[in-house]
């Protein structure tokens, strides 16, 4: 037992875990259909289990190593591919979302999910693991394994389980993300032929650029494509309402609360300090991109008639946020757009559960079928506020501390970008106000709603530990900035270089009240390096 | 004869041991095959499969030299125990597979196991033979058994019409092919491949003949291995061939044929490299353009099987474009891709068509799309095995297939073919499209057949062998992709 959780096996032992328990299930007869939900719910809480350790023993320090708990061997010498895996405070923050979400979705499905239980559970610990993958992964053939490896489950999870249009759904999100993933390949090929290294943590701990500005051009967008589509960026995220709306709730939640974030971390691991010259020179672009899906994004959801729609756009309005937090190029934005991709997928992974709940107890997702629901669900209400509130940025809730912290690092650099952020957080706060008025206010319009019963105590059990992790990060945000500060600083130095030598007594001038209680520890950390 | 050349007769006898075990197990099957009443014709099946054992215990034995014989018209070298060691396992699924499936089709006789050990004698000289003569033998001896194989369903007028079209378009091909070879001899004198790349090699060769040769050459195998612009025989053949040959087709007689090419091509063809890449480059393309869009709207499995291993023939090509640096010089990484995609495509792809050959039963020819709907419900097994090869098939990770791509693509960008890297990834996409169409057919659509397919015993062994190597070269490929190098070890050691 201690062996599986020793220093350079324990992520082995999290990223297999899953995939053990799909094994399990493979040799239980498909009649059995609640021995089924009972194993893969308890594969699903294990794999939060074996990740836990993590917390305590992950190192935040400044003088621990770049990646820790490095897994390291022999996988294709032929072509020099190896079996690494490692992870940062990034990777881990991803890792821990993963686990906790994967654990709350399969909870989720218990009676949303009424038919072929057996092939659900196994495909959704299956593509628990590929996502882990994802996150772990320091090479890069090992990376992009996991990363198609993940696409096949997903694929089902929405083709079999989802509503009407679920193949056209499924098959036009695995040919979107593919689409760029192909391209991603060659662009690892080109790595590979230049800098003759497939280790990921190689490349980053290489103290001189590897790759000269031409290729560099050529690799980020190789790159991008395959980060974009999946965040999704503007104009490529036409998949996402289709499969956000089709997919089954636990499908979305995953999908919103992890598969975007692969994205996002793609570019944060590989084209920001991979390609940092690139990455200056096509800002502009990335940010343009960013403020259009921000607004874009929210305007659309004022406009939809269904409730999961609404909140698939609200997903491209709030990534937008998260790219343009990476994009700014700024300590600040940097890790306000990492805390950010964490409150998306608590938020909106909530909210997707939240209309899941509704989903099941009158098959519709059409807000006009809906209305005064706070009278027969009072604390489901309560639930759904604090959820609502939690989403459009309130204050001691998670969503403020990071639109907030990514808005000043954006700030830093150009005020103007600040504004189009906070007109997206205006937006953002009516279309969700307004969402749960229509919902839950005024009188109960349709009788079949007379009647809804309040939470059960397994959809309790699902949205509550999300509530608490809102509430603890709009509270106390300081272990996650903690955890990002070395990660993030080591980002900045590389694309930004500039930013320690000039910014940093700007920064502290203009800084307003609530983020004080954050900035002291990057500075102290800073100093520690120095 | 004098007792010397007797002898030297003898031991290069003992070296196509191989061959010869296949000649007597097929023969021994049509005496055989007398004594066995119409029931017990199935027991046939057993000596064929005696006869590849004993085939491939000859070749493990010969295999430890390198030898030449017969006036080094024939020589044994890793090229050749590589591609034989593949005829033989493709040889023997494909008989596993068969004989429920000719059972239920009402023509168990024992010609059919004895010409598929003929056709494999065919294809072994293919990958062994030294000598325009013998190549050609070889590629009429495996094309004649595969006629009569396809047409073997006397009562299916589809299945005549395949074997129709089979002879026609193939002789024409030989014919072309033969042209070729006959100006092979014109330019060298001699029918000695050694020989052969010994005169082209020299600078006063005939330019202008040479492309000839090499142009009629190229498009006979061109029509063996069904790439575009000569692959329109294939989709009908497919269709209309017992479905156990047309895995057979389209795995073993196809890899020969790959066979044939490299060695072709690496010995004799290897001083006009220059010409030949740029030849390849354009029908690989054609072949995975014109595979891919046409596959697209097929509602006949075996139909879309049949484009689809036209595109899977323009990816092995591109392997072989980009085995030649832009300096002239060898890339052997573009080698290994193509011996390696060769080896895990002979697995993959019969088991795709394995699953086809098990949906057979009285009545329902289980060809069509529709005939797969909800299979995983009638038999999970089959379709979570389909859905492994069709992943492999489209090059998704963690399959055999993936990795066959990957190096593919990577030994064109180590040869800076980055069009043909952008193109080659770029019709995954089409390939996607077009697999899962079967995937959602299995998966997704309800069943209105309430017929669970049942897999023989023989079928069973067949699919997990394949399953195995799969998946097997998908998670570790590492001792497969040491196979393929191993077996280029030869043909550039000349």
């Amino acid at each position: 037992m201690h062996f599986l959780f020793e220093g350079n096996h324990i992520l082995s032992t999290i990223l297999f875990t899953p995939l053990v328990g799909s094994i399990l299930l493979l040799f239980i007869p498909r009649e059995r259909a609640d021995l089924h939900r009972w194993i893969g719910n308890i594969f699903g809480f294990l794999g939060l289990i074996v990740s836990l350790p993590l917390i305590w023993r992950f190192n935040i320090h400044a003088d621990a190593p770049r990646f820790q708990f490095i897994q390291d061997l022999n996988w294709i010498p032929s072509i020099g591919a190896r079996y690494t895996l490692g992870i940062d405070g990034l990777s881990f923050l991803m890792v821990m979302l993963t686990t906790v979400l994967g654990a709350i979705s399969i909870l989720s499905s218990w009676s949303a999910i009424q038919k072929r239980e057996k092939e659900y559970y196994i495909l959704f610990l299956l593509l628990q693991t590929g996502m882990l993958g994802v996150f772990m992964s320091l090479d890069f053939v090992l990376f992009y394994v996991f990363w198609e490896v993940m696409l096949v489950p997903m694929y089902f999870l929405i083709g079999v389980w989802g509503s009407e249009r679920r193949l056209y759904a499924a098959i036009k999100f695995f040919l979107y993300t593919l689409a760029g993933s192909v391209l991603m390949l060659l662009a690892i090929l080109a790595i590979y032929s230049s800098a003759h290294t497939l280790s990921i943590k190689d490349i980053l701990e290489s103290p001189h650029p590897v790759f000269a500005l031409s290729l560099q051009r050529w690799l980020f967008w190789g790159f991008f494509f395959a980060f974009a589509i999946k965040v999704p960026m503007f104009p490529f995220h036409t998949w996402l309402p289709d499969a956000h709306t089709e997919a089954p709730t636990a499908g979305s939640v995953i999908l919103a609360g992890v598969l975007l974030k692969m994205g996002t971390y793609g570019f944060l691991r590989f084209s920001v300090p991979m390609f940092p010259d690139a990455t200056n020179q096509y800002r502009a672009i990335m940010i343009g991109l960013s403020i259009v899906a921000i607004i874009y994004g929210a305007l659309v959801c004022m406009m939809q008639k269904d409730m999961k729609k609404l909140i698939a756009y609200s997903s491209v309005s709030h990534l937008g946020f998260c790219t343009l937090g990476i994009f700014a190029l700024t300590p600040l934005g940097l890790s306000g757009s990492i805390i950010q991709q964490i409150n998306h997928g608590i938020s909106t992974g909530a909210l997707f559960l939240i209309v899941g709940v509704l989903y099941e107890r009158r098959h519709t997702r059409l807000i006009s079928e809906f209305g005064g629901l706070s009278t027969p669900m009072p604390n489901f209400a309560a639930v759904y506020m604090i959820v609502t509130l939690s989403s459009l940025g309130m204050p001691l809730l998670n969503g403020f501390v990071g639109e907030f912290t990514i808005l000043r690092g954006a700030f830093e650099v150009r005020w103007q970008w600040a504004v189009w952020g906070v007109i997206g957080v205006v937006l953002g706060a009516a279309y969700l106000l307004w969402l749960y008025q229509r919902v839950m206010f005024g009188n109960v319009t349709n009788p079949a709603n007379e009647h809804l019963p309040d939470l059960n105590l397994r959809e309790y059990a699902t949205l509550i530990p999300l509530v608490v992790l809102a509430f603890w990060i709009g509270i106390y945000p300081k272990p996650l900035f903690r955890v990002l500060d070395v990660p993030v600083q080591r980002v900045v130095q590389v694309v930004n270089p500039g930013y320690y030598a000039t910014a940093q007594g700007s920064a502290a001038a203009v800084a307003p009240p609530p983020v004080p209680a954050e900035t002291p520890a990057p500075t102290a950390a800073r100093a520690e390096v120095k | 004869m004098d007792a010397q050349a007797l002898s030297q007769t003898l031991t290069d006898a003992l070296f196509i041991l191989p061959e010869a075990m296949l000649a007597l197990f097929g023969l021994a099957i049509l005496l055989t095959d007398f004594f066995l009443a119409p029931n017990q014709k199935s027991w046939n099946s057993l000596t064929a499969l005696l006869g590849v054992a004993f085939s491939a215990g000859s070749l493990y034995e010969v295999a430890h030299q390198t030898h030449a014989g017969f006036n080094n018209s024939v020589v044994i070298d890793p090229f050749f125990v590589f591609f034989g060691a593949l005829f033989l396992a493709s040889t023997g699924l494909v008989i596993l597979l068969s004989v429920r499936y000719m059972e239920i089709e009402g023509e168990q006789h024992g010609e059919y196991y004895a010409l598929m050990l003929l056709a494999t004698i065919g294809m072994m000289f293919l990958a062994c033979g030294n000598d325009l003569i013998v190549l050609f033998i070889g590629l009429e001896t495996m094309a004649l058994a595969f006629y009569v194989l396809s047409g073997f369903l006397r009562r299916d007028r589809r299945s005549n019409e395949a074997a129709m079209k089979y002879v026609l378009m193939g002789a024409f091909s030989s014919g072309i092919l033969a042209y070729g070879f006959s100006i092979l001899y014109g330019l060298a004198g001699s029918t000695n491949l050694d020989d052969i790349a010994t005169a082209l090699a020299r600078p006063e060769a005939n330019k202008l003949l040479t492309f000839v040769a090499l142009a009629t050459v190229a498009a006979g195998v061109f029509f063996k291995i069904a790439a575009v612009p000569f692959h329109q025989w294939a989709p009908d053949v497919y269709e209309g061939a017992p479905t156990t040959i047309t895995a057979y087709v389209s795995v073993a007689s196809k890899t020969a044929s790959f066979a044939l090419l490299l060695r072709l091509f690496l010995t004799v063809f290897w001083p006009v490299r220059v010409d030949w890449v740029m030849l390849m480059a354009v029908v690989a393309v054609l072949s995975m353009t014109i595979g891919a869009f046409a596959a697209i709207t097929q509602q006949n499995v075996k139909r879309l099987l049949a484009y689809s291993s036209i595109t899977q023939v323009g990816y092995i090509l591109l392997g072989f474009v980009a085995s030649v640096n832009r300096d002239g010089s060898v890339n052997k990484l573009g080698l290994e891709a193509m011996a390696f995609y060769l080896l895990v495509y002979a697995f993959f792809n019969t088991g795709a068509f394995a699953i086809v050959i098990i949906l057979r039963r009285k009545g329902v020819i289980g060809d069509d799309i529709d005939d797969l709907n909800g299979l995983i419900q009638r038999n999970p097994g089959a379709a979570v095995l389909m859905l492994i090869f069709l992943l492999s098939l489209a090059g998704i990770p963690p399959t055999a297939g993936f990795v066959a791509k990957l190096l593919v693509f990577w030994a064109l960008i180590q040869t800076q073919h980055y069009v043909l890297a952008i193109l080659a990834v770029a019709y995954i996409l089409p390939a996607v499209y077009y697999y899962f169409r079967l995937v959602a057919a299995m998966w997704v659509r309800e069943s209105v057949d309430p017929v669970r397919p049942v897999i023989s015993l023989g079928q069973k062994f067949a699919l997990a062998a394949m399953v195995i190597v799969t998946l097997a070269a998908g998670i570790f490929p590492e001792q497969f992709m040491r196979l393929a190098t191993y077996s280029l070890f030869i043909p550039f050691g000349r």
